[in-house]
């Protein structure tokens, strides 16, 4: 289904914030919208954003590319993104994030298997008091998580398969 | 008149207008300031960083606002940091630096900055030789490099960005000039950016890949080779080609080309052409060319050239002597002068046709235009005025586009269009159906085929439209086929030509009309009195017939019946055509690459054409074959030179005014200044060195006033309840002798199609994507249905030269 | 002393409009949009020498009078990018004292004669989104935002919008394009936003910061505001200390406050009580301070700082204890340069993937004294030459960090 026959009100309502004249503004907040429920823009949605904005296919991908928070390819339904900025690594967060990766078994950038969560590592997420901290971007967009460690990560993370679980069932 | 600023540039004084930016003030005093993303075609964006220099402004005291002085001089105020000539405006009394030690360490440190990534294939890179970044490596670049090449960004190389321009990722130096050309200029953002950083990349994600009939401008724009023609790609050297001027000869516009030409083993050592580029015009084409003149000049080369007279014997063609071809026409025009017809082209130059109508003119017979339009009579009263240059019409001028989709019949037009549009220009497009040039436009006017006359004489009612257009400093208006066959356009032109002069929109520069041709001569053939006829079938039918650069046999089955019932059919022509087929005599002709000649535009600018290649064959150019014919038939018409055809044409049409071919090889001073040695500035387009032509005066600019008669009513034809009606429209890419052969465009010429309302299809009950048959007078066709809910129900359009016949609107069944 | 900025610290739930109110809220909005001339506002602000939080320092109040009044309509737009590594301060704001910033940001609007003002926040901001869009519509429920406010002709709306990870929109002109739709990337300048902004019309940029000094400010007049903090730098600032500290945070503190006094009183001293060896006053753009007694007793201000080689920018403080090797600090800036360059300059976007390849270089072990060198020189070819600031902040760490501390360069190639 079309983007525009799917949310016909918060497309409305977002337009309203902009000049109509101007309304290619609305790329941003499509693109949330577009992304909402598989964790990235593909390119349906893309042509929908750029037929409803009356711009080019191309000029929505090239936003995509450029903003670090939109996706052109599926990763797990929760990416989550740990700051191991400067300010927080001061804070012990490269060990954590490595602590976190032996724990799921993963590298940075991969997916648990079971497709729950991509872990990866970002840049300061002004949060720089209250490391080690993560965000996560999932369905219902994106949360802050801080002062944590191993095993309150890894509470957050069985919360969230038993969430997973009992929404499948 | 703008306000004049003096400044210094490396110690010289300049003086150039108010606003020039610095690195083009530089330009005009001759000192080239290096660059790679400043284009002066485009917006200034300061990104490449390449043209660093040292400015300095006199210093204003604070509390009085005076310049300081020191010594007797303005007291000079440098910045601490250098600045780019790119985005800084000129001012007063300024003082830049571009040669400095300090401009200098900036302009090499960028250099190498871009080296750090840019692979080193310029042994196998198309660009070797024209390339600004390789130059500039040269004059400013380091020695040796610092940067490790094992740590270069290894990216993809040979990223086809559609199926006529390639891409190589790590030759790209991010200067955005074809992303930014595809937006400000051509309007069709199909290339972008994607990522961030040192991952930045050019993508387009159009359907076709980089879908714009502009896009091989990009190639030469491009200060690097990371952008290359599917045409030209690998193909040649720079330095290996010749450059002729030339003109493009696919639309009416008149595009300044430029033939780059090479010998070539490949080609059994002929010299053939290996690209055609732009030539610097900026009263026609300024330094573009749309992709149909880029890349369809493959058809001279075409195996079915002509390359011997051909007469008919026992049912067969077989090659013949020129003399025995030409007595054998010559006999037959002559035993049925009263049945004589010449049915030339628009294909063809001046020089051809106006020794073919004087051929026709005293052996009695009648000179017929090969067309689907008229209204050239009154493009000679009321046309343009001479001096319209569409490149400086803006705020407070009108251009109005009648019944034509200026995108796909005159490209370059569309853009200049298109751009005087962004410069303010009000922009009125009337049209059955929505096209391109919608977007641009202050009003859109959407009326029913069939209501052509109507619309315009809707101008001369009170509205906002027509009041803006009344009162316009200036109006032009361009008329087209979309939906009209020869009467209809004729009626057409007549309406807006009576438009025009009430509103006192003649007689003047940038005021007049222009009719959007078929072909590049059409303008040149009407100026020399072809005419087209309402009914050729009629007109040919039992006549002698002499055709000249038309494929009438092949273009429509009730013309070839009509040809078959013909005494007798000399064809001349390039290539061998159905129409050949038919013939009794076939004689060979020159491709317009490969003699002289000259050709008269839409804006009625009558420009010369040159030889860029040996002919093949035996082929000679047209006006010589038809001055041969002319000798048997006891004419005497010049035959050797066409300068002095040209002169024998310029001293008996009033409207040449006696021009020569020296005044049409004229040259002025062009702004921006382009193709010198310094490429990086306006890219590998072509300076202008062989003459920018002249534009004729209309009738009513020669004689302040113009006779116009009344318009003729056109029964419009419009369906009733159950009927069809099935109208011709124009398509870039058709089935055209001079395109079709061009293999790069065959994706892009696409399948035969017809277009109508959904609602249509359902009345039809036909399906998007299906394939229909359809039939009216004699002309059956089969075509794929496309939907388009902009135009009117009841209404099929059918595109013309796509493979069914279509002149005019008619009735037809579908099934 | 109580706040003046982060007055939630004093006040329990000050986010609930009805606490915001019963302390004086919208009192200011009120006072200007009813009984002042817009330029009186900016005249106010001019003169409380209020300047900017987003890292210049630029005045304020001069710049709301650069608003090109022969052009309109013109816009306000809050600068809520926040996205300088170390910095910490607008989202504390914005979570916990939102109506005095969305107060600060409406008398703004009134005073350069926008009926329409943007948030910008980055995208990572999303909660905060959220929770002002719902600030927004309680303020439009009680007449504070909308038409016609408190009687007069005056009408104002206020939107945020999410960016979506991209350090570099915080720079206002980036900001702009990317408000418009854009790939964020800086425009040239001149022109300056107040004669060229959003949509081509006259906008006012301002730091969350800076906005919420306003309704304080026009409450209690500019001389009360100029009675804090220095004559150089008048009133508060948020500090936001973070690193090797024992406890790391925002402190709204006056100008002038000495670095001693915000590591060691309010962040109660450096972890396991180690020595500070190095301060980065402005986040990751900042330059490096070598630290000594003198340093720490340096009061913060925009001029002071200046003499220590570095400049405060956004007062984002990092603190550096002597564990920490500078080679690694640079590896980690650059690192983050590199992924936020916008690509748009050359020296930028090349200089950084440089800089990249050779603090990765060294800092393994496998560099050179020769890379060092290069890395330097690399950086100070940068220097003047990029487009925007984000260029030549890439540089300000390896710069002083190469001359300031040769010695952990010289080991870090040595091991
Ligand atoms: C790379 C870069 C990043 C910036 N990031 C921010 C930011 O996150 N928040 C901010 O308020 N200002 C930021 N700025 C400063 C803004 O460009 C601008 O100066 C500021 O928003 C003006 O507001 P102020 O006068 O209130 O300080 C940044 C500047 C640069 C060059
Ligand atoms: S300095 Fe960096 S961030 Fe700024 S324009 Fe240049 S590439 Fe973009
Ligand atoms: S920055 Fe001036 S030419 Fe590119």
């Amino acid at each position: 289904m079309s983007l525009d026959k799917k949310y016909p009100k918060e497309i409305k309502q977002l337009l309203a914030k902009y000049p109509p004249e101007h309304k290619r503004s609305a790329v941003m907040p499509l693109l949330y919208l577009a992304q909402r429920e598989e964790g990235y823009v593909n390119k349906e949605a893309m042509q929908d954003i750029a037929r409803i904005l009356d711009i080019t296919e191309t000029e929505v991908a090239s936003i995509v590319g450029f903003y670090s928070l939109y996706h052109d390819k599926k990763a797990g339904k929760y990416r989550m993104q740990v700051c191991t900025d400067l300010p927080c690594a001061l804070r012990g967060a490269d060990e954590f994030l490595n602590n976190l990766c032996e724990n799921l078994g993963i590298k940075v950038g991969e997916t648990t298997e079971d497709g729950l969560v991509t872990l990866e590592s970002v840049m300061c997420l002004a949060a720089c008091d209250r490391a080690p901290m993560f965000q996560t971007q999932g369905p219902d967009g994106i949360k802050y998580h801080e002062y944590m460690t191993v095993d309150r990560t890894m509470e957050l993370i069985d919360a969230l398969k038993k969430a997973e679980k009992e929404g499948k069932e | 008149m703008t306000k004049q600023v003096s400044l210094t540039i490396n110690g010289t004084q300049v003086t150039v207008p108010e606003g020039t930016l610095v690195v083009d003030a530089a330009k005009m005093a001759g000192i080239d300031i290096p660059v790679f993303c400043h284009h002066p075609k485009l917006e200034p964006v300061g990104m490449c960083r390449m043209c660093l220099v040292e400015i300095g402004r006199p210093m204003l005291d604070r509390t009085t606002g005076q310049v300081v002085m020191e010594n007797g001089q303005p007291k000079i105020q440098f910045m601490p940091k250098l600045e780019t000539a790119c985005t800084n405006r000129v001012s007063e009394g300024m003082v830049v630096m571009t040669l400095s030690d300090k401009a200098k360490d900036g302009q090499q440190g960028t250099v190498e900055f871009l080296l750090t990534s840019h692979p080193l294939d310029c042994p196998v890179c198309d660009k070797g030789g024209e390339c600004p970044l390789q130059n500039l490596t040269m004059g400013f670049g380091p020695g040796k490099s610092r940067f490790i090449y094992d740590e270069k960004l290894h990216l993809e190389k040979q990223v086809p960005l559609g199926e006529l321009i390639w891409l190589d990722r790590e030759r790209c130096i991010q200067c955005a000039r074809c992303i930014r050309f595809q937006d400000e200029i051509a309007g069709e953002a199909v290339l972008g950016f994607d990522e961030r950083g040192r991952n930045t990349q050019i993508v387009s994600l159009s359907d076709p890949g980089f879908d714009s009939v502009f896009s091989g401008n990009t190639t030469d724009i491009c200060p690097v080779g990371a952008l290359t023609t599917a045409d030209f790609r690998f193909g040649a050297r720079p330095w290996e080609l010749k450059a002729q001027a030339s003109i493009c000869t696919q639309c009416p516009v008149g595009c300044n080309t430029t033939l780059n030409t090479r010998r070539e083993a490949k080609s059994g050592g002929d010299i053939v052409v290996k690209r055609v580029m732009p030539r610097q015009n900026e009263e026609v084409n300024e330094i573009w060319l749309c992709d149909k003149g880029r890349f369809a000049y493959h058809y001279a080369e075409s195996k079915k050239r002509l390359t011997k007279p051909l007469v008919r014997k026992d049912e067969k063609l077989a090659r013949a002597s020129w003399d025995a071809a030409v007595k054998l026409a010559a006999e037959n025009f002559s035993a049925n002068k009263k049945d004589f017809v010449v049915l030339a082209s628009g294909r063809l130059a001046n020089e051809d046709l106006f020794n073919l109508k004087s051929l026709a003119d005293t052996a009695g017979g009648k000179a017929i235009l090969y067309s689907d339009m008229a209204g050239g009579e009154l493009t000679r009263l009321v046309g343009v005025g001479a001096g319209t240059n569409i490149g400086t019409m803006g705020a407070g001028d009108v251009i109005l586009v009648v019944a034509s989709d200026l995108y796909e019949e005159a490209p370059i037009w569309w853009l200049r269009v298109k751009q005087a549009a962004d410069r303010g220009a009000t922009l009125i497009v009337a049209n059955p159906r929505a096209t391109k040039l919608d977007r641009f436009a202050k009003y859109t006017i959407r009326y029913a085929y069939g209501d052509e006359i109507k619309t315009i004489h809707d101008f001369e009612k009170k509205s906002k439209i027509s009041d803006e257009f009344a009162k316009a400093k200036n109006a032009i208006v361009f008329f087209g086929s979309d939906g009209l066959g020869v009467s209809g356009t004729g009626a057409l032109a007549s309406a807006c030509a009576n438009l025009l002069k009430d509103t006192e929109h003649v007689g003047r520069p940038n005021n007049g009309l222009i009719g959007v041709w078929q072909r590049a001569n059409d303008q040149g053939a009407f100026e020399i009195g072809f005419e087209p006829e309402e009914d050729l079938a009629k007109a040919l039918k039992g006549k002698s017939v002499y055709i000249v650069g038309a494929d009438p046999v092949g273009d429509d089955p009730n013309l070839a019946k009509a040809l078959n019932g013909a005494k007798f059919v000399a064809v001349q022509d390039i290539l061998e055509t159905e129409t050949t087929e038919i013939a009794d005599v076939v004689f060979p002709a020159q491709a317009f690459t490969e003699r002289e000649g000259t050709f008269v535009s839409g804006e009625r600018r009558v420009q010369r054409f040159y030889a860029a290649v040996p002919a093949q064959g035996d082929s000679k150019p047209d006006f010589a074959i038809t001055s041969m014919v002319a000798k048997q038939m006891g004419v005497i018409l010049e035959g050797s030179s066409p300068s002095v055809v040209f002169d024998i044409l310029s001293h008996s049409i009033d409207a040449f005014n006696e021009l020569t071919y020296e005044k049409l090889a004229e040259l002025h001073g062009q702004w921006p200044i382009v193709g010198r040695g310094d490429l990086y500035y306006g890219g590998t387009t072509y300076e202008n060195t062989q003459g920018l032509g002249v534009q004729l005066m209309p009738v009513a600019q020669v004689e302040g006033t113009v006779k116009l008669s009344k318009v003729r009513k056109e029964a419009a034809l419009r369906p009733k309840e159950k009927e069809l009606l099935a109208v011709p429209v124009n398509k870039l890419y058709d089935l055209g002798v001079t395109i079709a052969s061009a293999e790069l465009l065959e994706q892009r010429i696409g399948d035969v199609y017809v277009s109508m309302h959904s609602a249509t299809a359902k009345k039809l009950d036909v399906e998007v994507g299906s394939l229909v048959k359809l039939s009216f007078d004699g002309v059956n066709g089969e075509a794929v249905v496309k939907i388009d809910d902009t135009i009117s129900t009841g209404v099929v359009l059918v595109p013309r030269s796509m493979g069914i016949a279509i002149h005019e609107p008619t009735l037809a069944k579908v099934k | 002393m109580s706040h003046v900025l982060l007055r939630h610290r004093d006040i329990p739930d000050l986010n609930t409009l009805s606490v915001y109110k019963k302390n004086g809220g919208f009192a200011a909005f009120k006072k200007a949009v009813s009984k002042m001339q817009p330029n009186e506002v900016t005249d106010v602000v001019k003169n409380s020498g209020l300047r900017g939080r987003g890292g210049a320092g630029f005045p304020t109040g001069m710049k709301w009078s650069f608003i090109d009044n022969k052009n309109w309509p013109h816009y306000v737009v809050a600068n809520a990018d926040e996205s300088e590594p170390g910095t910490f301060k607008d989202r504390e704001i914005m979570e916990s004292n939102p109506f005095q910033f969305l107060e600060g940001l409406a008398i703004a609007s009134y005073a350069v004669g926008a009926t329409v003002a943007y948030i910008y926040l980055r995208g990572e901001f999303w909660q905060v989104a959220a929770f002002l869009d719902e600030k927004i519509a309680e303020m439009e429920e009680a007449g504070f935002l909308g038409d016609n406010l408190f009687g007069t002709e005056y009408s104002l709306k206020i939107f945020t919008h999410l960016g979506a990870g991209a350090y570099i929109c915080g720079e206002e002109t980036a900001l702009l394009e990317s408000l418009e739709g854009k790939r964020g990337q800086p425009r040239v300048r001149p022109p300056f936003p107040p004669s060229y902004g959003l949509y081509g019309k006259p906008t006012i940029i301002n730091n969350v910061e800076t906005f919420t000094n306003v309704p304080m400010i026009l409450a209690n007049g500019a001389d009360w505001y100029k009675s804090m903090g220095t004559a150089d730098s008048s009133g508060v600032k948020i500090f936001s200390l973070s690193g090797r500290v024992r406890k790391p945070g925002n402190y709204e503190l006056p100008f002038g406050t000495t670095f001693r006094q915000l590591i060691y009183e309010y962040g109660m001293g450096v972890q396991d009580g180690r020595p500070v060896k190095a301060i980065m006053p402005a986040g990751a753009s900042s330059s490096l301070i070598v630290v000594d007694d003198k340093v720490l007793d340096t009061p913060m201000d925009y001029a002071t700082v200046r003499t220590l080689g570095a400049d405060l920018g956004s007062a984002s403080v990092i603190v550096l204890d002597d564990t920490v090797d500078i080679d690694w600090v640079v590896n980690k800036t650059i690192h983050f340069f590199k992924h936020e360059s916008c690509g748009k300059c050359t020296p930028c976007r090349e200089g950084n993937y440089w800089m990249r390849n050779l603090t990765e270089r060294i800092h393994s072990g496998a560099g050179s004294q020769g890379d060092v060198d290069l890395l330097l020189n690399v950086a100070k070819q940068m220097q003047g030459k990029c487009l925007c600031a984000l260029g030549e902040f890439s540089t300000m760490a390896v710069v002083t960090g190469i001359e300031r501390f040769p010695q952990d360069f010289k080991k870090a190639v040595k091991a």
